[in-house]
């Protein structure tokens, strides 16, 4: 990566249930933000590399998701395809402060399309 | 060196054996490997039927397994070995000058040699009121019907004594629905095998599933005038009781050999080679003492039948060395290993792991660099590896820093994986705590009698075969002996998250009362810590069947459909079908549909194959609103999104059909008012076609009608899919009423057996229309009990999902915009 990153405020850990997500819009596209059942908290963009299926929607599990429209497991923390499968969905780091999620992004791909 | 004695000439040597229980029979088995057709054998038993596992006893009290699945020895083993067997008739006296035993039935036997395998009897504190009828041990079978008995009628039961026993007998009372309280002597639970930390854990374990577990509490006197009614503790305190169970201890049977003038102390004092102080009399088991030790677990009966075999067929061996022995608990779902000495003294140093959010404690006692005792609570896979390094007494200094992680880090580098490790057990390393069979046995038969499969081994060597704990082991050595040749069972686990099948995990939940997807994965030892997107919505359906109206369903387990009510599109847009009662509809409910059509801009309006009208590609954001509007107009949920009835099609019927024979629509739409909001294991369809022309193609759904001149054929187990079935005829009944009776049972019976996403044609190809008949149509009784359980189900599942708030609030969750931070 080569532009520095800037850290913005999601929101707080306690606004996603366990084995959740949440989502946030950004003109980069949607990020999914996840809370597994042991707290960690991952962001990854909200399309599965498959057919571009909103991971956000599919069963939380261990460290990973399913996409809900063909079954593809995403590891949350690198955002590749597991098994069989190839594909990266991408990755975004994410840091916890006071119980806050911070996600960083470039200031550029952190706008929110028309408002 | 070895040698076998001659043989006398003539006549087989007559052996008596007296008791017919787990050690005896052991020592029987053993010495007709060894030495067959030597003997000429009688048995004296105590109970009145063949020789059983004891230590099944739990499974048995926790219906985990039933009476013929414990029996050991089958009539016709002692048949096939030509032994007599007598049973529920014990020996009351030995004459020894004569060389003969009498039976309290007034047999007399003589015998060559004599083996007493007499066993222990239940310690009973001397108490008052400890012969008040409700108060029993838990000893053998009658003990657990006595058990089962007032358990039947629910109310309190107490066990006295928080050892292996009685904590067993705890769980196995609970899972029977009875409110049960242990009460202990000692400072913390099983205080013989466990340290205080992991009597801690247990204890936590205990009373989460809801047993009070009182420590440190004696017991003062048993409260009752014919049947007991509460246990009194020395503190004051009063428990009620409508059972008592009293499990502190045993003590050996000795009242035989003593009046025949053998040497007793605690129990039959017995050399190294199990013979008595009558060189014609060997004795076994619980009942005996050597080297001042009395045993009352199964490892070491084993270890002294081998002995005692070896003894009688004439083989020298070293003797027997008194034994280090293991305990497991069992009850399902708590993992606890003990083994060897653990209270700790001043040469003693421990190493300690603790994972306080899995649960799991270690601990491993060292003592002049080797290993003396271990505790593992909640992971004790690595159990037989430390119980052998204890026995083998090897020097643990090279390794002892990955001591603790058990062999997968012992050896350099060596792999962690399951049928590695069990490689690397030695051959005397005891695989089947339960039969006592050790790793050598195991593949030497598989080796020489060519077994493939888990089961073959079980038949061949018990190894397995009794509480199953040991199964991966046993495959694991498959594995590493065949290789690829070997093909896991035809067990078919859920989803790799467990060894598992569904019909498995289906009957522990009820039998555990399981009420938690958590709970199921805790207590079925699940190798992940919150299962997958495969085992996560089967066991939130098993969940919400086994216990409706009171688990609450967890939505993170569901697909997307089922949280969102509406069906996900490859776009990631939703389908909305509101449900059309029998496929009527009305001007209004057309005009509320065509009204939301507009307002949301949907851009697909479609009428289904199941006389629908679908909404396409509505926006998620959307999804609440659509409802909403739809929800006013009176249309509800049409589950065309779940695995759940979705709808019931009809042709017009005798209304207006000139064919018709009789009114399809009112039946349909009595059907849907009857099953909808159902949820069952796979999706459900339901036709009802008024005359035989049969216009609903009710013959390729799940349940179909069709009428005739004189009532109705019910129709089941089709499916229009990628294969067509047509359904199987179930029967003909006379009446409506009679119709929602069948429909109800029917899919009850459905819910109640068939596998997750198993639909009804596959689940009745798998088990048979005949067993689908004989509950359903010929068992009258049990299939009015069929409807009302179906009834009751959807007393609790009969809301419409759309009007529910906090399920339209669960498809509000995007965040707001992210803020900038500093």
């Amino acid at each position: 990566m080569t532009e520095p990153l800037d850290w913005y405020e999601f929101g707080p850990v306690a606004s996603i249930p366990r084995q959740s997500a949440r989502t946030t819009r950004t003109d980069a596209g949607q990020i999914a933000v996840f809370r597994t059942v042991d707290d960690r908290i991952f962001a990854i963009p909200d399309r599965c590399p498959h057919r571009g299926g909103p991971l956000s929607e599919g069963i939380v599990h261990g460290h990973k998701v399913t996409c809900p429209l063909h079954n593809w497991v995403i590891d949350l923390a690198t955002g590749n395809a597991l098994g069989a499968d190839d594909g990266c969905a991408g990755r975004i780091p994410v840091r916890i402060e006071n119980g806050r999620i911070m996600l960083g992004l470039t200031r550029a791909k952190a706008e929110v399309p028309g408002d | 060196m070895t040698y076998i004695s001659p043989r006398p000439h003539g006549r087989p040597e007559r052996l008596v054996v007296v008791g017919n229980g787990m050690a005896g029979m052991k020592a029987i088995e053993e010495t007709l490997e060894r030495a067959p057709g030597r003997y000429a054998i009688t048995v004296f038993g105590a109970e009145p039927r063949v020789n059983y596992n004891r230590i099944m006893l739990s499974p048995l009290l926790a219906g985990e397994k039933s009476f013929p699945e414990i029996v050991i020895n089958d009539a016709g083993w002692y048949e096939a070995n030509g032994i007599v067997l007598h049973q529920g008739d014990p020996v009351v006296k030995i004459d020894r000058e004569r060389q003969v035993v009498r039976s309290r039935a007034g047999h007399e036997v003589s015998y060559d040699r004599l083996l007493l395998a007499t066993g222990s009897s239940p310690i009973v504190i001397p108490v008052p009121g400890k012969d008040l009828e409700g108060v029993v041990s838990f000893r053998d079978v009658d003990d657990v019907e006595r058990m089962l008995d007032a358990a039947s009628a629910g109310g309190n039961a107490v066990v006295i004594g928080g050892g292996l026993l009685g904590l067993e007998a705890a769980v196995g009372l609970q899972a029977r629905g009875m409110q049960v309280s242990v009460v202990h002597l000692a400072g913390w639970l099983m205080e013989r095998q466990l340290d205080q930390a992991a009597g801690f854990l247990l204890q936590r374990e205990l009373e989460g599933r809801g047993v009070t577990v009182l420590t440190e509490a004696d017991t003062a006197e048993i409260v009752g005038t014919e049947r007991v009614s509460a246990v009194r503790l020395k503190d004051g305190c009063t428990l009620p009781a409508d059972l008592v169970v009293m499990a502190v201890g045993i003590r050996p049977n000795v009242d035989l050999a003593r009046n025949a003038g053998l040497e007793v102390e605690r129990g039959v004092v017995v050399d190294d080679f199990m013979t008595t102080s009558d060189p014609a009399i060997l004795a076994v088991g619980e009942c005996i003492q050597h080297r001042r030790q009395c045993y009352g677990l199964v490892a070491p009966l084993f270890e002294m039948a081998k002995i005692c075999a070896d003894r009688l067929a004439g083989i020298e061996t070293n003797g027997y060395a008194g034994s280090i022995t293991s305990t497991k608990l069992k009850v399902t779902g708590v993992d606890l290993f003990s083994a060897g000495e653990f209270q700790a003294g001043d040469d003693c140093e421990d190493i300690v792991f603790r994972d306080a959010a899995r649960g799991i404690y270690k601990r491993l006692v060292i003592e002049d660099g080797r290993l003396k005792g271990a505790v593992l609570y909640g992971d004790t896979r690595d159990g037989a590896w430390y119980f052998q390094l204890m026995r083998t007494g090897e020097e643990i200094a090279g390794t002892r820093d990955t001591l603790i992680f058990g062999p997968a880090f012992a050896g350099a580098g060596a792999p962690a994986n399951p049928s590695q490790a069990v490689a690397a057990l030695g051959d005397d390393a005891e695989i089947c705590g339960c039969n006592g069979v050790c790793k050598g046995r195991i593949v030497a038969a598989i080796q020489s009698e060519g077994l493939t499969t888990v089961d073959d081994v079980r038949r061949v060597t018990k190894a397995s075969g009794s509480c199953g704990s040991c199964t991966g082991l046993v495959e694991g050595l498959l594995q590493a002996a065949l290789g690829d040749g070997y093909e896991a069972s035809e067990v078919k686990p859920v989803c790799p998250c467990t060894v598992h099948d569904h019909d498995t995990v289906r009957r522990l939940i009820r039998v555990g009362r399981l009420k938690s997807i958590p709970a199921v994965m805790q207590a079925l030892e699940w190798r992940t810590p919150d299962g997958c997107h495969v085992c996560r919505p089967a066991l939130n359906y098993y969940l919400l069947a086994a216990w409706p109206g009171e688990y609450v369903d967890h939505a993170a387990s569901r697909f997307v459909n089922e949280r969102m009510h509406a069906n996900i599109q490859k776009d990631g847009t939703y389908s909305v079908v509101p449900r059309m009662w029998g496929g009527l509809t009305s001007p209004k409910e057309l005009r509320a549909i065509a009204d939301v059509a507009e307002r949301y801009r949907i851009p697909t309006v479609k009428v289904t194959g199941g006389q629908r009208i679908d909404l396409l590609g509505v926006k998620k954001e959307d999804l609440a609103a659509v409802w909403a509007d739809l929800n006013a107009a009176g249309m509800v949920s049409g589950h065309a999104y779940g695995k759940a009835l979705r709808t019931v099609k009809t042709c017009v019927g005798s209304e207006w059909c000139r064919f018709g024979t009789q009114d399809s629509t009112a039946m349909g739409v009595a059907l849907e008012r009857l099953t909808w909001d159902s949820w069952t294991p796979h999706k459900v369809k339901m036709a009802v076609s008024g005359c035989p022309r049969n216009c609903a193609e009710a013959t390729i759904k799940d349940f179909g009608v069709v009428a005739t001149e004189g009532g109705w054929d019910l129709h089941v187990a089709g499916n229009g899919g990628i294969k067509v079935r047509p359904t199987d005829l179930l029967c003909k009944v006379k009446t409506p009423e009679e119709v929602e009776e069948h429909c109800g049972a029917f899919l009850q019976l459905y819910r109640e057996e068939a596998r997750y996403l198993e639909r009804t044609a596959h689940w009745v190809e798998r088990v048979g229309l005949d067993h689908v008949k004989a509950r359903v149509v010929d068992d009258a009784e049990g299939r009015r009990a069929l409807y009302r359980r179906f009834l009751e189900s959807q007393r609790h599942a009969q809301d419409d999902p759309w009007a529910d708030q906090t399920v339209r609030g669960t498809t509000r969750n995007e965040q707001p915009a992210l803020l900038a931070a500093e």
